[in-house]
């Protein structure tokens, strides 16, 4: 057996709310295979984006230990673990820095988790390789190399936000409902691109969608969080096999 | 013409405050009012070194340092402290009060019969006045040079970015808390350095010559985007500084219209107000137009270099 790229080891957190504690995160338990492309659905509250917030960094987790290749970084800082993880966030604003062109923000992309030095950027040297890199998807983003991303469209936004989290190839890319703030056209487009991309470049991926279609059509396993705690976990075969219609039963369950 | 002299070259002086204020205003939009306590302990340091006989050259540098260490303080409370950076300002701001007292053990110390930069061989056979120019100008070019040069390696982009978008330059793996405590004490060691060379320049420091500080740095940087619009980087940084030439020429003319010296503050202020309604007023009335038209033939070198 390979060595799972990702481990989560009983990982609970505890909020404490007017005195009643509260496990947003139920003794998770979680491995993910190298080159695993793992779909998350779940409810509002059901602890997904608490799930990502725990494997980034943003938030240390009350107990349990989470293993990334083997080693143990549950003490790491955000900062740090962005060498081996990188994040695609739902909102476009977060993703990119908005007063800094489409160029700055790859190049800043293409140090992540390296030290930053007194050295220059050398924008214009890199420039061609950018280009290249972002002509990949075909939205418009290469033509607006220098404009600041404040004045991006929320696609094309999204859009460079994946680019950056894929250019200095991460070991984990955490997908948080990427394309929800598009459109249907825009939201579909990105989708097959970032297929396309996880595919080609091998990468191991966990993505949340609330777009069951999504969930059922990409990826080669899918988790269902309810409740802090994994619900159900179905790999490829089960997968296939799920509709459309046990996905809407579920849920209508779990609110119920 | 002298006076006029005179209201470029404390401009230009004043011109690096402003491009310390710029760095933690705008860059990392930090309401930091250090600077109030970090430009008078720039002065304090640069006049007591040079009254111990100091070169006034190592003094003016010692007022950068001090400067930042000012700067250190306040980073070191908000970053490590979790102390709101407003307040962490405050804090350091009056500490340094105190502190300049302990440096220049009361509360003026003049600098007459000392040598400073103002004061050699070389500006001494300049009109009067001119020698504040072109002390001014050669510390501009060299701020100038260092800081655009610094914004453009990859450590000054991450520095950038921790102002633009912080939780996506955590995630890049920026050491945000560092950035903010880089930021802080260049931005203040800039602004001790505009208090030294303004200390030395008027001959004199004063515990409260950082009182209104703020006002006068903050006005340079808006007025130079109010002037001048849209720029890149480093054309903000030049913009700051005729900002603050264009600050000291309006309160030149308005003391020259008859108002009393105590006014200064009062009037300081109210300049800076209206600045800062511009961006309102503009929608309104779209005065930006005849304020373009009112102020760029003054300044024909830079509409040469645009």
């Amino acid at each position: 057996m390979t060595q799972a790229m990702l481990q989560l080891n009983d990982v609970t957190v505890t909020v404490t709310n007017g005195g009643q504690s509260l496990n947003i995160l139920n003794h998770i338990n979680l491995s993910v295979n190298p080159g695993d492309f793992i779909t998350i659905l779940g409810t509002n509250g059901a602890g997904k984006s608490t799930l990502f917030n725990v494997i980034s960094g943003n938030l240390t987790p009350t107990a349990g230990q989470i293993l990334l290749d083997g080693k143990d970084i549950t003490k790491f800082s955000e900062e740090k673990r962005a060498r081996y993880i990188s994040r695609v966030f739902q909102d476009p604003k977060l993703g990119t820095a908005p007063r800094m062109t489409v160029g700055e923000n790859m190049l800043l992309a293409e140090k992540r988790g390296q030290r930053r030095t007194l050295g220059l950027r050398h924008l214009r040297q890199k420039k061609p390789q950018l280009l290249k890199e972002l002509g990949l998807f075909d939205n418009g983003l290469a033509d607006r190399f220098d404009t600041p991303t404040g004045d991006l469209s929320g696609g094309q936004r999204q859009a460079l936000s994946l680019m950056m989290a894929i250019s200095a190839k991460p070991e984990l890319l955490l997908l948080d409902e990427h394309t929800a703030a598009l459109d249907p056209k825009t939201s579909n487009q990105l989708m097959a691109f970032t297929h396309q991309i996880i595919s080609e470049r091998n990468l191991t991926c966990l993505m949340i969608t609330h777009h069951l279609d999504d969930a059922l059509k990409y990826g080669n396993r899918l988790i269902v969080l309810n409740d802090g705690a994994i619900e159900g976990d179905y790999d490829t075969a089960a997968k296939a096999a799920l509709s459309k219609d046990d996905m809407l039963q579920f849920f209508d369950s779990a609110i119920a | 013409m002298n006076l006029l002299t005179s209201a470029i070259g404390q401009g230009m002086l004043y011109g690096i405050t402003g491009i310390g204020l710029f760095l933690s205003f705008r860059i990392l939009r930090f309401p930091d009012m250090t600077i109030e306590g970090s430009f008078p302990v720039g002065a304090a340091v640069c006049v007591t070194c040079i009254t111990n006989g100091m070169s006034p050259f190592l003094a003016t540098l010692l007022a950068f340092v001090a400067g930042g260490l000012a700067g250190l303080a306040t980073g070191v409370l908000y970053t490590k402290g979790k102390i709101p950076v407003l307040l962490a300002g405050i804090l350091v701001m009056t500490a340094a009060y105190s502190v300049n007292l302990r440096i220049m053990g009361k509360s003026n110390v003049s600098l007459l019969n000392t040598k400073t930069l103002f004061a050699n061989k070389f500006v001494n056979s300049l009109p009067p006045y001119f020698n504040s120019v072109i002390i001014g100008l050669i510390v501009v070019i060299i701020t100038f040079v260092v800081l655009n040069y610094f914004l453009q390696t990859n450590l000054g982009q991450a520095f950038i970015a921790t102002g633009d978008n912080e939780a996506m330059s955590k995630s890049q793996g920026i050491k945000t808390d560092t950035m903010k405590i880089i930021g802080l004490v260049v931005s203040n060691g800039f602004v001790g350095l505009s208090g030294g060379l303004v200390a030395q320049n008027d001959g004199y420091a004063d515990v409260n010559m950082g009182l209104g500080v703020i006002v006068i740095g903050l006005a340079a940087v808006v007025i130079g985007e109010v002037v001048y619009g849209n720029l890149t980087m480093g054309q903000r940084l030049i913009a700051v500084i005729f900002g603050s030439i264009i600050y000291r020429i309006v309160i030149l003319f308005v003391l020259q219209l008859g108002f009393n010296t105590n006014d200064l503050k009062l009037i300081s202020a109210i300049v800076l107000a209206i600045c800062l309604m511009l961006p309102a007023l503009r929608d309104k009335f779209q005065i930006q137009k005849v304020i373009e038209k009112g102020v760029k033939p003054n300044d024909t070198s830079h509409a040469a270099t645009k």
